[in-house]
């Protein structure tokens, strides 16, 4: 059975599972619970300055009948006094010594506050501070949250005010809500930071009522951008981590990356641990599902590790991150195409519609005599069931006009019936990069890359 | 029969699928692949583009979806419920392989409903053409021609026998699948497209189909088929009519007697609804007979299915002698054993009875639903037919110029179905309006 513990910055957790600072975090009755789920740490729902909330505060956007891929929020950081959350993380603290109890904190931009909360926040023997430089609402309007972590020089100016009190590991949280990531981060670790999170929540609107006009959710007639999480956001928090992870001063620092953003599952936790996490929040998926995830969050991670022989999880950490890189590095002369399995297929045309509507027109409908067939090509007076199923025509793809582009791939709603099967072009590996570099005028013109096709024998159809 | 025997009764025959709620019809809606050229569109014989209907009531485009279906389809809320979907769009469901099929016929419905219970017109008129159509028989072949040509901008008149329209959605489709108010509701719709439907009116002499083909620039005959045959066997009178026998569920519970063991004469589509109206109002037993084999009925596999859960028993093999009655009451139907022997006309394998092997049904009530006797307006307008069936061409042209036929009546190859005279009665209103604004 692999070992799941982990050690982040001098921060030690049975698992590498925490809940993110946010509603599942915010007492001490609900992070009790967690850790009987099972759960290796919490980050405390950020305590700090005071503030009032309203009602409809979560919008959700639902998609195709799946409730709540996305979850937009204009909750603010904890509306409970700070002595009162204070009390109750030295009581969890204390009843679970073995996991990861990490405060969020979030003051006025002031010295001498923030050396006042994270000295607080030490006596209650959690055993690390995160910094929210990424709430989106309410609190950046007040000079607080992502006002901060967009802005470096601020990021790393109050991370110096924490790190000027901190005993305690400090982890800043960064906001996506910015145009390249990688500065707050380097702000942060310049100003001496333990660690960064990343991503908090993005700039969103859910949506419009289309009875009421109303915006969702609406509060007392208004709405307004609130901070978007979930399975959605997945993707985006992906690139920004492996962005961050494969930065040279970041890498050199070796300050570790807690990864969040849309992780529901074990194989999201494992993708997240590969492009270089090592620790992991959850949030959404926890506010649809309850505490009891975590369960399978574990078990699942903890089987795939047995199977592939990783014992530990710094064994999978930034595993992948090396495959990361630009398009001026990958090789032109890579090439694969679809192949469809005609047993598995179940003729449903998506293929045939996406290829031949959006992509590059090499699927073909084929008769069961071998003819290339239009659509919708029977006769009015044909129907039943028999007439319809055993007169479909075939989607065949023409090999040699596939550019292996993966729509197709990507849209089959079969499992193991379309496969992209990777075919030597024959050609000599070359980058962009290269070939920009060695034969500029191919890169530059299209006489001369007309040329530099034909000599290669690339073709387009 | 009392009140409370009254509602039981037409409890029992209540509509046995409940409608799908909101939340079930958008599941079920969001299950389809939404498949390009998709195979249940080429199986449904009206070719209603089902995903794109089915997709409209995922994005709650509920009218837009209705609207879908009547496009293709005007008697679509008749056809949600009675169509062989297992046959027809669901059959072919791509899904149907390793999963379920998309219940295609249970979310029509929905659209259906849903617009029924808006009364919304669906289709404006076009400027009137000065063309008169006559449609002979507001049953579902009719009223799809009448509705198609009304859109169209003719001016239709349908002469139904009966009192009600509707034809055999309206009299001879148990409840069970498709109540009254249904069927009349479609006929009421295509009376808002601008068709006059004339009720208890018969056209059956010479004299007055001349005299309306005189008055109309053309005509369509969506007659149906005739009564039930006879059996030609000894106290057939004894024996009820299963049409009629349905019909009275349908439209005067209340005065339908029920045997206790009851025979039914039988197994086509009307001899199940026949089963299920006496099993469902109280028959203790319920035997079907019939003189071949499953494999030879015409009951679809469904219906089969269906009849043998109702706790429905068959003797198949069997062909009624004689109706044994004592004053005047039924006793038994004596039967013989059947075997099968060479095919015969139809090209099933024609039953011969086994010498000696007469045997008694013990019953109190025989229903026959043996089929129905071939149009008789065919002779009378010496039209040409096919096995006693209207022959039409691929317009759907008899064989008198201007006369057009479609649904049960012309229905001499493949199993007769609300949908293909749906289809007919279009196909023919597409007939008849090319050759109306053709010549001018």
């Amino acid at each position: 059975m692999a070992d799941l513990s982990i050690d982040f910055a001098g921060i030690r957790s049975p698992n590498p599972f925490w809940l993110a600072s946010a509603p599942p975090s915010n007492s001490g009755m609900q992070v009790h619970r967690a850790f009987e789920a099972g759960w290796g740490g919490a980050v405390w729902k950020t305590i700090g300055a005071p503030v009032l909330n309203v009602s409809n505060r979560y919008g959700a956007w639902q998609y195709g009948g799946q409730r709540m891929l996305g979850i937009n929020n204009v909750e603010l950081i904890s509306d409970r006094p700070l002595d009162v959350n204070l009390r109750e993380i030295v009581e969890v603290k204390r009843a679970w010594p073995d996991r990861a109890m990490i405060v969020s904190a979030m003051v006025e931009s002031k010295p001498q506050v923030w050396h006042d909360i994270i000295r607080r926040i030490q006596d209650t023997g959690a055993d690390g501070i995160e910094l929210n430089y990424g709430c989106p609402h309410g609190m950046s309007e007040r000079g607080m949250g992502s006002a901060v972590g967009q802005v470096p020089e601020y990021c790393e100016e109050i991370t110096r005010w924490a790190m000027e009190a901190a005993k305690i590991p400090v982890i800043v949280k960064l906001t996506p809500n910015i145009s390249d990531i990688v500065m707050p981060a380097r702000a942060a670790i310049a100003a001496g930071a333990n660690a960064v999170s990343l991503i908090n929540t993005l700039n969103s609107i859910v949506g419009v009522d289309l009875d009421t006009l109303e915006i969702t959710p609406n509060i007392g007639g208004q709405g307004g951008h609130g901070g978007y999480a979930g399975p959605a956001v997945k993707p985006i928090a992906l690139n920004m981590l492996a962005a961050v992870a494969k930065d040279s001063v970041i890498k050199e620092s070796k300050v570790p990356i807690s990864g969040m953003g849309g992780i529901s599952t074990w194989r999201d936790a494992a993708e997240f641990l590969l492009l270089g996490a090592g620790s992991l929040q959850v949030c959404t998926a926890v506010m649809h599902y309850g505490f009891r995830i975590v369960e399978d969050l574990c078990d699942g991670l903890s089987t795939w590790m047995d199977e592939k022989g990783y014992r530990r999880i710094s064994d999978v950490v930034a595993r992948s991150l090396h495959r990361i890189t630009d398009f001026n590095n990958f090789d032109l002369s890579f090439r694969a195409v679809a192949r469809i399995d005609q047993q598995k297929c179940i003729r449903c045309n998506l293929c045939y519609v996406a290829c031949n509507d959006t992509a590059h027109q090499c699927i073909d409908l084929i008769s069961q005599h071998g003819e290339l067939v239009k659509p919708h090509s029977y006769e009015v007076q044909s129907n039943g069931k028999e007439e319809a199923v055993n007169t479909r025509p075939k989607v065949i793809i023409r090999e040699e006009d596939c550019v292996g582009c993966r729509l197709c791939f990507n849209i089959c709603p079969v499992e193991d019936c379309i496969h992209m099967f990777e075919e030597p072009s024959g050609r000599p590996p070359i980058t962009w990069g290269q070939l920009s570099e060695s034969q500029r005028p191919v890169t530059d013109d299209w006489e001369q890359m007309k040329a530099y096709r034909e000599k290669m024998g690339i073709h387009i159809p | 029969m009392t009140d409370i025997q009254q509602a039981a009764a037409v409890n029992a025959l209540h509509e046995l699928l409940p409608p799908l709620t909101r939340n079930e019809a958008a599941v079920e809606a969001n299950r389809c692949l939404m498949c390009f050229d998709a195979p249940c569109t080429h199986a449904c014989p009206t070719h209603i583009d089902i995903p794109k209907f089915i997709k409209k009531i995922a994005t709650e485009n509920f009218l837009g979806s209705a609207r879908t279906i009547l496009e293709s389809n005007l008697l679509g809320a008749t056809c949600a419920r009675v169509c062989p979907v297992q046959e027809l769009c669901e059959g072919a469901c791509v899904l149907g392989a390793e999963h379920k099929p998309i219940a295609i016929g249970r979310l029509q419905r929905y659209a259906m409903d849903f617009a029924y219970g808006k009364e919304l017109q669906f289709f404006t008129p076009t400027k009137p053409s000065g063309k008169k159509i006559a449609v002979i028989g507001a049953g579902p072949a009719g009223l799809s021609c009448a509705g198609e040509l009304s859109k169209r901008g003719h001016s239709v008149t349908i002469f139904e026998k009966r009192e009600l329209p509707g034809g055999l959605s309206t009299y001879g489709i148990i409840a069970l699948r498709e109540p009254v108010d249904i069927a009349l509701a479609e006929a009421a719709m295509i009376e808002t497209l601008g068709v006059r439907i004339e009720r208890g009116k018969e056209l059956n002499t010479e004299r007055a189909m001349a005299d309306l083909q005189s008055e109309f620039d053309a005509v369509f005959l969506g007659v149906g088929l005739g009564t039930t045959p006879n059996l030609e066997i000894a106290g057939e009178e004894h024996i009820r009519d299963g049409l009629e026998y349905i019909e009275q569920s349908k439209l005067a519970v209340s005065s339908l007697v029920v045997g206790r063991d009851v025979v039914v004469i039988g197994a086509g589509n009307t001899a199940i609804d026949c089963a299920t109206v006496a099993r469902r109002l109280g028959a203790s037993t319920v035997t079907m007979i019939y003189r071949r084999t499953e494999h030879e009925m015409t009951a679809y596999p469904h219906e089969y299915e269906f009849i043998k859960q109702e706790g429905v028993n068959f003797l198949f093999l069997t062909q009624p002698v004689r109706v044994h009655t004592e004053n005047g009451v039924v006793k038994s139907l004596q039967s013989v054993r059947m075997t099968l022997g060479s095919p015969d006309a139809s090209g099933r394998p024609s039953p011969q009875p086994i010498p000696g092997s007469e045997f008694s049904i013990p019953t109190d009530q025989v229903v026959k639903a043996i089929g129905q006797v071939k149009p008789s307006l065919a002779l009378l307008l010496k039209l040409k037919t096919e096995k006693g069936f209207i022959r039409v061409d691929k317009n759907m042209e008899t064989s008198r110029p201007e006369i057009y036929a479609g649904g049960d009546c012309i229905r001499a190859r493949g199993a007769a179905s609300t949908v293909m005279a749906v289809q007919d009665g279009k196909l023919a209103a597409f007939s008849i309006h090319e050759r109306l604004v053709a010549h001018g």
